[in-house]
């Protein structure tokens, strides 16, 4: 059977090294400067991954188990929603694959697998240009817009 | 940001966006079966709207799939729009819509 098609590619240009971009993916207190939530994981192959609010609820949103990783290179990891981690329907994958533009570094992010018409998928769709966008505006100017979610 | 605004200025352009947001990993053949040009212009479209990174392209094998990358729109939306100005501006677009679409049952 064919790969299905993901179904967003979202592509960033980010003036920092890949190292830079990569600890902005994984590092807890990067991911938590950005994202409204923190990234937690030991980050081996097979471990489980969590994204840990902080707004100090320590509400758990998302969850998955890192599939691939290759610093600062590439990142696979699973992604669902704590009550459905184990309906392999609801869950889904997330790509991240860094590459050196010149002085910047590309970042792709690709999200497949989303279950049609789930509430993840609607969420994820306005998620990820935002998050991406902060992620730049951090790691050029050190600020980010801040109350990623409050509109929400 | 030059190089997004020049994209979007070409209508043909746009209407290529349109489909890849009504329908992300679309192919060559695919994008260019219902536009009103050659299959060489949409392909020189599709360039350009990669270039200004408009279109984010995936690989499966070797079919090249397309998609719609709205991040540099959003980056322009949040370098003009004002943190607290979303709802306004979509209650707007909401009326207009609405009137709109009122106008052209009744016409």
């Amino acid at each position: 059977m064919p790969e299905r098609a993901p179904a967003f590619v979202y592509v960033i240009y980010i003036a920092a090294s890949a190292d830079t971009v990569w600890a902005g993916l994984i590092d807890q207190e990067v991911t938590r400067q950005y994202w409204g939530h923190h990234n937690r994981s030991d980050w081996q192959p097979g471990s489980r991954w969590e994204h840990v609010r902080t707004d100090g609820s320590g509400k758990v949103d998302i969850v998955g188990r890192v599939v691939e990783i290759d610093p600062p290179r590439r990142l696979v990891t699973t992604w669902a929603s704590p009550e459905n981690e184990n309906d392999p329907e609801k869950v889904s994958r997330v790509v991240y694959e860094l590459a050196p533009a010149g002085e910047d570094t590309r970042l792709t992010v690709t999200h497949s697998e989303l279950e049609a018409g789930s509430a993840m998928l609607a969420g994820i769709s306005r998620g990820w240009p935002a998050v991406l966008s902060n992620l730049k505006s951090l790691l050029e100017t050190g600020k980010v817009m801040t109350d990623l979610w409050g509109s929400q | 940001m030059e190089e997004v605004f020049r994209a979007l200025a070409d209508p043909s352009r746009r209407a290529l966006l349109d489909r890849l947001f009504a329908a992300g990993g679309q192919t060559l053949r695919q994008l260019a079966s219902d536009m009103p040009m050659t299959r060489q212009a949409v392909a020189k479209h599709l360039a350009i709207l990669e270039a200004a990174n408009l279109v984010s392209v995936h690989w499966r094998g070797r079919e090249k799939l397309h998609y719609l990358n709205p991040v540099p729109i959003g980056e322009i939306v949040k370098r003009w729009v004002g943190k607290f100005e979303d709802a306004r501006i979509e209650a707007l677009t909401d009326l207009k819509s609405h009137a709109e679409t009122r106008e052209k049952k009744s016409a």
